[in-house]
């Protein structure tokens, strides 16, 4: 299972969960595993389009991706921000 | 003795409600819902008034639904919010959605929504899930109409209204930034531009066939073939079954303009109708002329137009009024509300001759709505 920090974003989703665990084998096989689970996380962090929204900010461990195709191994640690500037 | 009357608002931070006493007196305020998402419009739907739809986002996370099924007691995320097809052939993806408008009385659990990027959505399962409406948003001409642009004033380019012919299901009107009015006679299949005579001062032709920026669009409920306009340049009637807008606004005063983002028909009169001026001069500065807010009247189709001020600030008051952002509540006298910029609601009672601040402090609102009673 790979580990995924929370933003307090979508906190609202998981109960107030900060950290959970999801199956999956990409970035994009793990928010859906998410998404099974908490109805309507994934759409507000990846569009239809499978593009990473722009002020969220996906990390490997402390590798940044934008691809949803990014491969994961079970020792890995997804980490999602929310990252805006501006009011 | 009618019924309290509750107004729907929501803001650039969440929703609020401002509930009244039977005589529209007594205005108390709860909220907020949805504290600091964007709620870029908040409607309760006339077939059944326990039904509300709130079109949701934030800076960070994408757009979604929110409903109410309960008089807006409490509220739940649709399932399937407005979306795109995955792998559409413009790659476009729903940044938010603007306008929710119930269907016609005829089809009850139809919505419609139209979002940013410019596109029409229908629910035909009480906002539940959401598909495109595919005679619009895969037109051949849909990148004519609706060129892609990221970021546009104010917050990118997107179906501004939705109109339904309430004779007709079928028959629909689209307000969009840059192909201007749109029409349907078939539900969505097939559209058309309605725009002869509709300025364009920002193109190098001022009258071409689309291009124009209609910001609101209203039918008179008690003539549906009266189209009211008002758009990026000026205040339109349209009687059809002409096809030639008339620009009413020219007899607006020549120091306050005709540029503004709302209109809103009397009920009952289709010779009456409420603008809120904005100045467009310039650079748009996009406040009330001069600092002294005032909504205009015409009784006589646009003919001629009267100031009505009465308790607006005389001087120093820069705010504006968006798009959603006034309303009628078909009661006589009819009220008028507003939401402005800078965060209040105002109310006459009295069919615009006077005003009184009812909200203040509130963030900037985007949407005003009465909600019909249950």
């Amino acid at each position: 299972m790979v580990q995924v920090l929370v933003p307090s974003q979508l906190t609202s989703y998981t109960d107030g969960a900060t950290r959970v665990a999801a199956a999956g084998a990409t970035v994009g096989a793990v928010l859906d595993d998410l998404d099974a689970r908490f109805p309507g996380l994934k759409f507000r962090v990846v569009d239809e389009q499978d593009r990473v929204r722009k002020h969220m900010r996906l990390f490997v461990g402390q590798s940044e991706t934008r691809d949803v195709t990014r491969a994961l191994g079970p020792a890995d640690e997804l980490l999602i921000f929310g990252a805006l500037s501006g009011g | 003795m009618t019924d309290a009357t509750r107004l729907l608002i929501g803001t650039r931070k969440g929703a609020w409600y401002l509930d009244s006493a039977a005589d529209r007196t007594g205005w108390r305020l709860t909220g907020p819902q949805f504290l600091g998402q964007i709620i870029n419009h908040l409607v309760a739907d006339p077939r059944d008034p326990d039904v509300l739809m709130a079109a949701a986002s934030t800076g960070h996370l994408g757009p979604t639904i929110q409903r109410s099924t309960d008089g807006g007691a409490t509220w739940s995320e649709v399932s399937k919010p407005p979306a795109f097809a995955s792998g559409e052939p413009h790659g476009r993806s729903v940044h938010h959605t603007f306008w929710l408008e119930p269907g016609h009385e005829s089809e009850p659990g139809v919505w419609w929504a139209g979002s940013s990027p410019p596109a029409l959505f229908r629910s035909a399962d009480n906002g539940e899930t959401w598909e495109g409406v595919t005679g619009l948003n895969e037109h051949p001409k849909v990148m004519d109409w609706f060129p892609p642009m990221d970021e546009g004033t104010p917050d990118g380019p997107m179906i501004a209204g939705i109109v339904i012919d309430p004779r007709d299901a079928r028959h629909m009107y689209l307000a969009t930034p840059m192909a201007g009015v749109l029409e349907t006679t078939d539900q969505g299949s097939n559209w058309r531009p309605l725009n002869q005579n509709v300025r364009c001062d920002y193109l190098p032709d001022p009258d071409p066939e689309i291009g124009q920026d209609a910001h609101q669009i209203a039918l008179a409920p008690t003539n549906p073939d009266r189209i009211w306009q008002q758009n990026h340049c000026g205040i339109y009637r349209l009687d059809r079954p002409d096809e030639r807008w008339e620009r009413i606004g020219d007899a607006m005063p020549r120091d306050v303009g005709d540029i503004g983002f709302s209109i809103v028909p009397h009920p009952r009169c289709a010779d009456t109708a409420w603008v809120f001026p904005m100045d467009g001069t310039e650079v748009w500065p996009r406040i009330s002329p001069d600092g002294r807010p005032a909504v205009y009247r015409t009784r006589d189709g646009g003919a001629s137009w009267e100031r009505q001020d009465k308790g607006f600030p005389r001087e120093q008051g820069w705010f504006t009024v968006k798009r959603q952002a006034m309303c009628g509540d078909g009661r006589d006298p009819m009220g008028l509300y507003l939401g402005t910029t800078s965060g209040e609601v105002w109310a006459s009672t009295d069919e615009g001759e006077s005003w009184r601040q009812i909200a203040a402090h509130l963030p900037e609102i985007y949407s005003v709505k009465v909600a019909p009673k249950a």
